[in-house]
């Protein structure tokens, strides 16, 4: 059994250790908005934070949530109101959608620590998500956008 | 062009747009019109059919149903605007529901660009009928004449007085029917009436896409089900399993077996699925079968034998079928002072929609349920009922959203096996592919050849273009219906391969052939790939444009101009093509001067430029654009530092639902440009997941501007088109910057070292 935390709550799995904890975290515990793109870290549609930081769900074991802090897209934000996802419909970034959980997970965990980006840092946070629609001069927009309501609501 | 809504089989005559209050709301929509006349009694039967229809309910919600496929274009915006405008709504009444594929939907298909463009006097006449019901009954109430009303922000309003929709909804028993005649002549909004089409607004499907809350094909569950993934075969055709040994599967946990599928529409050719309780268990058990096949006799085929295949074919005068056969081209050829020719390639190309393929099936005693996001239901639905034995009307897809369409949810195969595996455990199955699953299953944009063949006269005018274009045909191998008839008994055409090539030039000898290439359709199932047919005949067509303009010795965007004198054939037809080449010319001038088309460049730096009409000719999105772009002269490798587009797809219905649909396909143009390719060996892709498959990333992001044409005219697509032009502008601005021509997509840094060697 393994016991870690998610989006806050405690839980427990009886999945094989080295389950991906992608497929534990929609299938188990029935939180989709994590999504399923290539399943070898190559997509980032998959992220979630560990601990706080930004990894591919698709390609770490559920055992390495051991004991940890896993938060997903639907627990990044009470009344999913985070700066990103209020710059996100501001700059009406989406197209298919299907990747934009985990652009906005991994822009969360960059902006943690980046509360005023460059352009070039954004590139090289974001550069390992694929958009497969191209909506990338929008997410780079919406990047800048919540860096500044970071910064103003600090 | 053959689209399959408009050739739909509907018979306008004994339909009518029914109106009336049932269930304490007010339907719409089109439906046979009974003798007795009544439209309740219609729509509480649900005998309404096809294609459109909406609701207000007594608190004032309007409903409106959507048949077309979400994937990333918004078009539930678009389509609810066109109504709601014509009706009078207020924009925050407005709700949105993507429907299942019940047949009182009418035929069902997402793709082409169409969406807008077939939609939008259906649902601007609909709304206009909505709004005059409501304005009559509105107007009753409140005791004035109808013809002092308006209808403005869900109320009737007559000078100082109004009714809210919600009131009209609660106290009127409305009961009405439009004959197909009365609806035509309803008066629909002037450009300068409308209150939402052409205005900025939020699209109603992004909240949920930032939240993670939206709901995918893959996020589809159900009680009882068990996970499943295909061990798929060596070929797409023809294979025959032989044995399978499942010892190393057993130990597995969750593990529950394998089957091997029985396929009576042949859809699956000698596959093997694994199940299991969890996916993941699935999976590794489908990694762990051994699995022996007889392979299908394409196990052998190269992409190299798939293009020398299509080298030969353009090759023949007498191949393939004519889309184009003006003058007289081999008069023009033997009378010509200089024959310019060249020949272009491109390779294979995956769709790679982020969301692999997948699909949930279940049997509840009486109908197949399918839960999928799929964009051509009445495609796929005959198949569907011929795998599972049973009649159509026994099998309906559940819509989801789609990560992703790019035309590879145009074709629903990858329903069959999910279906055919629940049928044969009697229970409900979530079959899912791997990324690498998907890739080899995916239906690819076939490799395809073109030579191109100019006529000049002693004074360098241009005579004559022949142009040969040979590849695998998506249309024959999924829906052979929608073929067309070549001139000249000549044979059938594949349309959707050859479009593009019926461009809006005026010259005077042309000779169009369109070849199937049998190598590539008996290796692999052709597919549609965004912008299709022009995606790839546009890169020979624009960039052979500019080969003769340098023949010519005249500035690549004056000599198009030239050829775009609008006449003829070239004039256009009313409504959607007003203007013909005259609004081609138009955006290729706006985006000369938006691009600064003759500022000075750097050395090894150039702007090209290259021009479409989008997806049709009967449906012309007249594109123009010029890349600027930096080529290292050591390396080969080149940088696209900005793309400047102008774009003239007559009134826009959704503006930035637009520029986003702008963005994307140009940059998807550039993306399949540079950076991605695969090839055929031994009868599969060999690039199947993004460790060699490399789409655009962020970090080769350029500037992008996007001028849209102000304009009244009829509503076009915009899904597409910006992605033919990409590919021959970065080309021919490559030819600007070293000399060096680059004939074959994408284009790669040995390419452009090649080219300079040779000039």
């Amino acid at each position: 059994m393994i016991a870690f935390n998610l989006n806050g709550q405690p839980v427990t799995t009886e999945a094989e250790p080295d389950t991906p904890l992608l497929w534990v975290i929609r299938d188990e515990f029935k939180l989709k908005g994590t999504k399923f793109g290539c399943g070898i870290a190559r997509c980032g549609a998959c992220t979630v934070h560990l601990g706080g930081t930004a990894v591919r769900s698709c390609s770490i074991p559920v055992a390495a949530a051991a004991g940890n802090d896993i938060t997903t897209i639907e627990g990044l934000a009470p009344g999913n109101d985070h700066p990103l996802q209020r710059a996100w419909i501001a700059e009406q970034v989406p197209a298919c959608g299907y990747c934009q959980s985990g652009q906005i997970m991994t822009a969360a965990s960059f902006l943690a620590n980046n509360a005023d980006p460059s352009d070039a840092e954004i590139v090289e946070a974001m550069d390992a998500n694929l958009c497969r629609c191209m909506s990338y001069i929008r997410i780079k927009r919406a990047i800048k956008s919540a860096a500044r309501i970071l910064r103003e609501e600090a | 062009m053959m689209n399959p809504i408009k050739h739909a089989p509907v018979d306008l005559s004994r339909r009518g747009f029914l109106i009336g209050t049932v269930g304490g709301g007010l339907l719409m929509g089109f439906g046979a019109v009974l003798p007795s006349g009544c439209a309740r009694e219609e729509l509480a039967a649900k005998n309404f059919a096809p294609t459109v229809w909406f609701e207000l309910s007594s608190t004032g919600d309007i409903l409106i149903n959507i048949a077309k496929a979400e994937m990333g274009q918004h078009v539930g915006t678009a389509l609810a605007r066109i109504v709601a405008d014509e009706l009078g709504a207020n924009w925050a009444d407005v709700r949105i529901n993507h429907v299942d594929s019940d047949s009182k939907w009418g035929y069902m298909v997402t793709g082409g660009s169409w969406s807008v463009f077939t939609s939008f006097t259906q649902l601007s006449q609909a709304g206009a009928a909505g709004r005059v019901t409501l304005i009559d009954a509105g107007a009753a109430l409140l005791g004035v004449a109808a013809d002092g009303c308006v209808a403005r922000d869900s109320q009737v309003i007559a000078g100082d007085n109004s009714i809210a929709f919600a009131e009209i909804v609660q106290r009127g028993a409305i009961d009405r029917s439009f004959t197909a005649d009365e609806l035509g002549a309803l008066p629909v909004k002037t450009p300068e009436q409308r209150d939402l089409i052409g205005k900025p607004t939020p699209q109603l499907d992004i909240p949920a896409k930032s939240t993670g809350q939206a709901e995918y094909g893959l996020d589809a569950e159900l009680p009882g089900m068990v996970y499943a993934r295909p061990v798929l075969p060596p070929t797409r055709y023809g294979c025959v399993v032989n044995s399978v040994d499942d010892a190393a599967a057993t130990g597995i946990a969750g593990y529950l077996g394998y089957e091997v599928l029985s396929d009576p529409s042949e859809t699956c050719q000698g596959w093997v699925v694994t199940y299991a309780e969890s996916f993941v268990a699935a999976s590794r058990a489908a990694d762990a079968l051994q699995v022996d096949w007889t392979a299908g006799p394409a196990v052998t085929v190269s992409e190299d034998d798939i293009l020398a295949e299509g080298r030969a074919l353009v090759a023949r005068d007498d191949s393939g079928a004519l889309l184009v056969n003006d003058g007289d081209v081999a008069q023009a050829r033997n009378d010509a002072a200089r024959v310019h020719e060249a020949t272009y390639t491109t390779a294979t190309a995956l769709h790679f929609q982020l969301e692999p393929v997948n699909a949930l099936a279940e049997f509840d005693g009486q109908t197949w349920h399918l839960h999928a996001g799929n964009q051509w239901q009445s495609l796929i639905l005959p198949t569907l009922a011929k795998a599972l034995e049973v009649a159509e009307s026994q099998v309906v897809i559940h819509q989801y959203y789609l990560g992703g369409g790019f035309g590879r949810r145009l074709v629903g195969d990858y329903m069959v096996p999910a279906a055919l595996l629940a049928k044969a455990l009697g229970k409900p199955v979530k079959l899912v592919f791997t990324r690498e699953d998907d890739t080899r299953f995916d239906c690819v944009r076939s490799p395809s050849v073109q030579r191109l063949r100019a006529s000049f006269d002693g004074d360098k005018q241009l005579t004559g273009v022949e142009h040969a274009a040979a590849a695998g045909w998506p249309t024959l191998a999924n829906a052979p219906g929608f073929m067309i008839d070549g001139l000249d008994d000549s044979g059938k055409i594949d349309t959707f391969s050859i479009s593009g090539a019926d461009h809006w030039y005026t010259l005077p000898n042309h000779r169009v052939r369109a070849i199937n290439n049998p190598v590539a359709q008996g290796a692999f199932l052709p597919g549609w790939l965004r912008a299709v047919g022009p995606g790839w005949v546009g890169w020979a067509v624009e960039s052979f444009m500019d080969e003769l303009a340098a023949e010519a010795g005249v500035d690549p965007i004056e000599f198009r101009l030239n050829l775009l004198d609008a006449a003829g054939k070239n004039a256009g037809n009313a409504p959607e093509s007003v203007g013909g080449a005259a609004r081609l010319a138009n955006v290729l001038r706006t985006v000369r001067d938006s691009s600064d088309w003759k500022d000075p460049l750097p050395v090894s730096e150039a702007r090209g430029v290259a021009i479409c009409h989008g997806q049709e000719r009967t449906m012309p999105t007249w594109t123009g654009c010029v890349a600027h772009v930096a080529v290292d002269a050591t390396s080969g490798e080149v940088t696209v530092k900005r793309l400047s587009l102008a774009i003239d797809c007559g009134t826009v219905v959704n503006p930035d639902g637009a520029q986003a649909q702008a963005e994307s396909a140009a940059l998807w143009g550039l993306s399949l440009a540079l950076h991605e390719n695969t090839r055929i060996v031994d009868g599969q892709v060999a690039d199947r997941n993004l460790d060699t498959y490399t789409p655009l990333r962020m970090s080769s992001l350029p500037a992008i501007d996007v001028t849209f044409i102000d304009s009244t005219e009829f509503p076009v697509g915009m899904g597409e088109p910006p992605l033919i032009v990409v590919a021959p502008a970065i080309g021919n601005a490559v030819y600007r910057a070293i000399g060096a021509r680059v004939r074959d997509l994408p284009i790669r840094p040995a390419q452009v070292r090649e080219a300079m060697i040779s000039t």
